[in-house]
């Protein structure tokens, strides 16, 4: 079957078989390997893409089912060749160690800050209950996007 | 973060970055933009998949395997079966604990999800379609799902493969004095006694384990992209066990999504992808789904403890027997040196002074899926931690003494160090009152005692637990410590180039510590080259020198040695060829970091970078040009870390639910080579710590079904769960090693548990409530009131 998407600002398309998962579709159709496979059965969080700017478990999705949707993932985070904030802020506040579920992590947090700038504590440990860290304690994942939080309302009021 | 020590006292600049600065990750810049490069992003020219076929029983004999239908599917190159392997001499392969496993069964399968069949395909999907086909008919037999059922006598033997093995015992050891330890007991007030079993966990990385495995049939070399802690010694395993001239096998270890011990054994799927990749001539990948590793790699624990603590009724302990026997599944494979055979356990006594103490020690197989791997831990340490926490929390409540109280009488004191324990292990250094005295105040000890009292009138439930554990990280020395007969040293590399830029190059592997930011801080400090100018290279076989790998805490005391060791040998050429460019004499030049000047006339100065361009330029009479050198640490001892963690909980009397209020943990590790990256670990430590004493286990039901197969049933906290926590640090350093640092990356984990349990104990003793034991699940809770309102 043809799907069509728009991944990261480009239109592609490829002949997939209708099974194919939309991580694998990602991952090996597309090659773009920054999202990860984790668990196989939408616990883990790590292979989480933007779907129509909304975060979803790309391994429980099926690549026919993105077919004219437009999908972001950690390679489309740059702007204009600028790390973004959550970017910056995972880097600035120790966000990351293993970095396997990094990319995952910093979509959930650019989506939450989309619908919610100014988040607490609770609210960010809620939105990335979904994803799974096994190196950092969430601590300084919740910290990195506070930060980037901040660093979104100064471009605003800059 | 709080502390009562002086921080490091900062030599560098944060341009320059040595010991003591919280210096940025460089690793993070290729992760945040999704540039990472882990085994399965790997992809080789025609590179095939391959799927495992697993047994779904626990224990049968194998009466015949059938790959026709998958053999004939599209797409399918070859099926492998163990009776293909073994016209290579590849049917059974070595373990870590010089046992025997079974890469692909032949004559029995021996736990849920052992390795039958491998079927190599064009395509992912296609590979596990076929692996399905596989039919295999089996003759069902008792599956043993205890380690006391499996020392019975009339038991099923598990492994009739073994000539002359006639029960399913697997090894006993012992540590200690017996005949001291029973008359320590003999002449005791009171004996306190408990009786608890740490369940297997498994340490589940985010990224689970695999290679791409590329053999080049006209060359004969072997290229193994692995999810290796360990890449030096299993390139040795590789050639011991397929036969591979060592020169030919070249092991990477790319990027590694954690690892926690999950990666140091070799598994039967990276033997198979190799030997297909050799028959077939092209490259194979094999990447583990999430059952496969819950079900059939590395798990942890599982630890049946019984321990005894000899005290006087004024709260002097005055010995300790343990009996411990565990579960290690189909396979002896802990990953652990090979004279103990059951780690590190013996470091059971603590962080308390008393004479005596007894450890005794029996393995059984089961039909049980192998492991024992050192999970976030140095060798058994952390189920010895947990014993002895536990025991002394216990000891001081049937003494009627506040258990912080009871651990101080009882501490091995400042004075007291280097201290030999009755184990035999020799602590290097420590202060363990310092770090409970900080741990207390930081939480508040006192006022939460009073608020104990007043809550309980109030029908609440609230408990304070205390852990003060002292861990045992970094073998060897390698006369005492080896795996496979390899001493347990490792190794740095460290080149200078013309234009003072450098390379280190290690025998160790990073899994997310952050070795490429924390190693270069270590020669930033000791030759003032700034950080940012030193590339940190791990990983690669044929590209650094040979170590034993990144395990139970071992890079920082051991690789981190060798750094520090290496670059101040090249401080000690480089000298030489200051004084030629000075034209002075070495006597007369003195060292600030970073340059070298004449005595008296500091304006006579050259830098290192100076230095280093004359390396190649104008080395000087009779001095070998370059600055380069490699340096092998074989350690003198092992390091101590330890610390106090506080837990407060609340604990709901209707639903047994409990919730962590306060989390304060004290570390010392020593001198903190970035303070940043070490709470980090720290915080990574004790979030697996409340996993295990709160939701994680991997249990089986009696036909030996893996029950936490996946993660919707194998609970690993979210960020939902996982308390908040509080750091506080003492540097105590550690005298034998070269900076002073001690390992951190394990500590929380090992000492965190107990805390957690003590915790919910200590608001439950007054019901009557003694032990519950992990993962302390509100179900088991409400389960224990009950009981003991009956």
């Amino acid at each position: 079957m043809n799907v069509t998407v728009n991944i990261n600002g480009a239109e592609r398309t490829a002949d997939v078989e209708p099974r194919l998962l939309l991580t694998d579709f990602i991952r090996g159709t597309l090659g773009l390997t920054g999202t990860h496979m984790g668990c196989d059965t939408t616990s883990c969080g790590v292979c989480t893409v933007l779907l129509d700017g909304v975060p979803v478990k790309s391994c429980t999705v099926f690549a026919v089912q993105a077919n004219g949707r437009s999908i972001t993932t950690v390679e489309g985070l740059k702007q204009n060749g600028q790390l973004s904030p959550i970017q910056q802020a995972f880097h600035q506040e120790h966000g990351l160690q293993c970095g396997f579920c990094t990319p995952a992590m910093m979509l959930v947090g650019t989506a939450l800050l989309e619908e919610n700038p100014n988040p607490s504590e609770d609210e960010i440990r809620w939105a990335i209950s979904g994803n799974l860290c096994r190196c950092t304690g969430y601590m300084n994942i919740v910290k990195s996007i506070q930060a980037a939080a901040a660093m979104k309302s100064e471009e605003v009021s800059a | 973060m709080t502390t009562t020590a002086e921080p490091h006292s900062l030599l560098t600049t944060p341009e320059v970055s040595g010991l003591g600065h919280s210096r940025k990750r460089v690793e993070d810049a290729r992760f945040i933009e999704g540039r990472g490069n882990y085994v399965d992003d790997i992809v080789l020219p025609g590179m095939l998949y391959m799927a495992i076929h697993r047994s779904p029983l626990a224990h049968a004999r194998i009466l015949s395997i059938d790959t026709s239908e998958a053999a004939a599917m599209e797409g399918v190159i070859a099926v492998v079966t163990g009776e293909l392997l073994a016209g290579y001499n590849l049917a059974w392969m070595p373990t870590l604990s010089g046992d025997t496993q079974a890469v692909l069964a032949t004559d029995k399968v021996r736990f849920q999800g052992q390795e039958i069949a491998a079927v190599i395909a064009t395509d992912r999907y296609i590979a596990q379609d076929a692996a399905d086909k596989i039919l295999v008919e089996y003759e069902e037999l008792e599956p043993i799902v205890t380690p006391q059922r499996s020392l019975e006598q009339d038991a099923p033997l598990i492994r009739d493969d073994k000539e002359g093995q006639t029960n399913n015992q697997c090894y006993t050891w012992e540590s200690g004095d017996k005949e001291g330890t029973d008359a320590a007991f003999a002449g005791a007030d009171k004996i306190v006694s408990l009786d608890t079993f740490y369940p297997r966990s498994h340490p589940a990385p985010l990224e689970t384990c695999g290679i791409v495995a590329d053999v080049n049939s006209a060359t004969g070399q072997a290229t193994l992209y692995m999810t290796s802690q360990a890449p030096h010694a299993h390139r040795t395993v590789f050639a011991l066990v397929a036969g591979l001239p060592e020169q030919n096998i070249r092991i990477v270890s790319p990027d590694i999504g954690g690892g926690f011990g999950n990666k140091v054994p070799v598994y039967p799927g990276y033997v198979v992808a190799t030997a297909a990749s050799l028959v077939i001539g092209k490259p194979v990948k094999w990447v583990e789904t999430r059952t496969e590793n819950l079900i059939s790699t590395g798990f942890g624990r599982d630890y049946h403890m019984h321990g005894e603590l000899a005290v006087t009724r004024d709260g002097k302990i005055l010995g300790l027997r343990v009996d411990m026997l565990s579960d290690q599944g189909a396979f002896f494979s802990d990953a652990q040196p090979t004279k103990f055979r059951a780690g590190l356990f013996h470091i059971v006594t603590g962080s308390y002074d008393y004479p005596v103490a007894h450890v005794t020690t029996r393995g059984a197989y089961t039909n049980k899926a192998p492991g024992g791997v050192a999970y976030r831990c140095s060798f058994r340490v952390t189920e010895a931690s947990y014993m002895i926490e536990r025991l002394v929390q216990n000891a001081a409540y049937e003494l009627g003494m506040d258990p912080a109280e009871f651990r101080m009488k009882n501490f091995i004191k400042k004075d007291q160090f280097p201290y030999l324990s009755p184990t035999g292990f020799v602590y290097d250094s420590g202060d363990y009152e310092g770090a409970m005295k900080l741990a207390l105040e930081m939480v508040g000890y006192d006022e939460i005692q009073k608020e104990k009292e007043q809550a309980r009138g109030e029908g609440r439930l609230v408990g304070i637990g205390l852990a003060s554990f002292t861990e045992v990280v970094g073998a060897g020395h390698g006369d005492d410590y080896d795996i496979l007969g390899l001493r347990m040293f490792d190794s740095a590399e460290l080149r200078v180039h013309p234009t003072g830029k450098a390379i280190l190059k290690l025998g160790v592997r990073s899994q997310g510590q952050g070795h490429e930011t924390t190693f270069a801080q270590i020669v930033a400090e000791e030759l003032g080259i700034p950080a940012s100018d030193i590339k940190v290279v791990e990983g690669d076989t044929d590209n650094t020198p040979y170590g034993l790998g990144t395990y139970a805490s071992r890079s920082t005391p051991v690789a981190g040695a060798a750094t520090a060791v290496i670059a101040r040998k090249l401080r000690d050429k480089a000298k030489k060829i200051a004084a030629h460019l000075l034209e002075a004499s070495e006597d007369d030049l003195e060292w600030e970091v970073g340059k070298f000047s004449v005595k008296g006339d500091p304006e006579s100065s050259v830098t290192i970078q100076d230095v280093a361009f004359a390396a190649y330029t104008d080395v000087g009479e009779g001095i070998e040009p370059g600055l380069e050198g490699v340096h092998y640490y074989d350690p003198p001892n092992m390091t101590y870390p330890f610390g106090t963690y506080a837990v407060v909980v609340d604990v709901d009397p209707g639903t047994g639910q409990w919730k962590v209020r306060r989390m304060v943990a004290v570390d010392d590790c020593g001198v903190r080579i970035n303070p940043m990256v070490v709470e980090g670990q720290i915080h990574g430590g004790l979030t697996e710590g409340f996993a295990m004493s709160s939701m994680q286990h991997i249990t089986f039901d009696e036909q030996g079904n893996c029950i936490g197969s996946n993660f919707l049933d194998y609970l690993i906290p979210t960020a939902w769960e996982t308390p908040r926590f509080e750091l506080g640090a003492t540097v105590t350093p550690s005298p034998h090693h070269p900076i002073g640092a001690k390992g951190v990356g394990e500590s929380a984990t090992v000492g965190s548990p107990a805390a957690f349990v003590n915790a919910v104990i200590d608001a439950l003793w007054p019901l009557g409530v003694h032990n519950i034991d992990m993962p302390v699940s509100a179900d088991r809770v409400w389960a224990a009131m009950e009981e003991a309102k009956s």
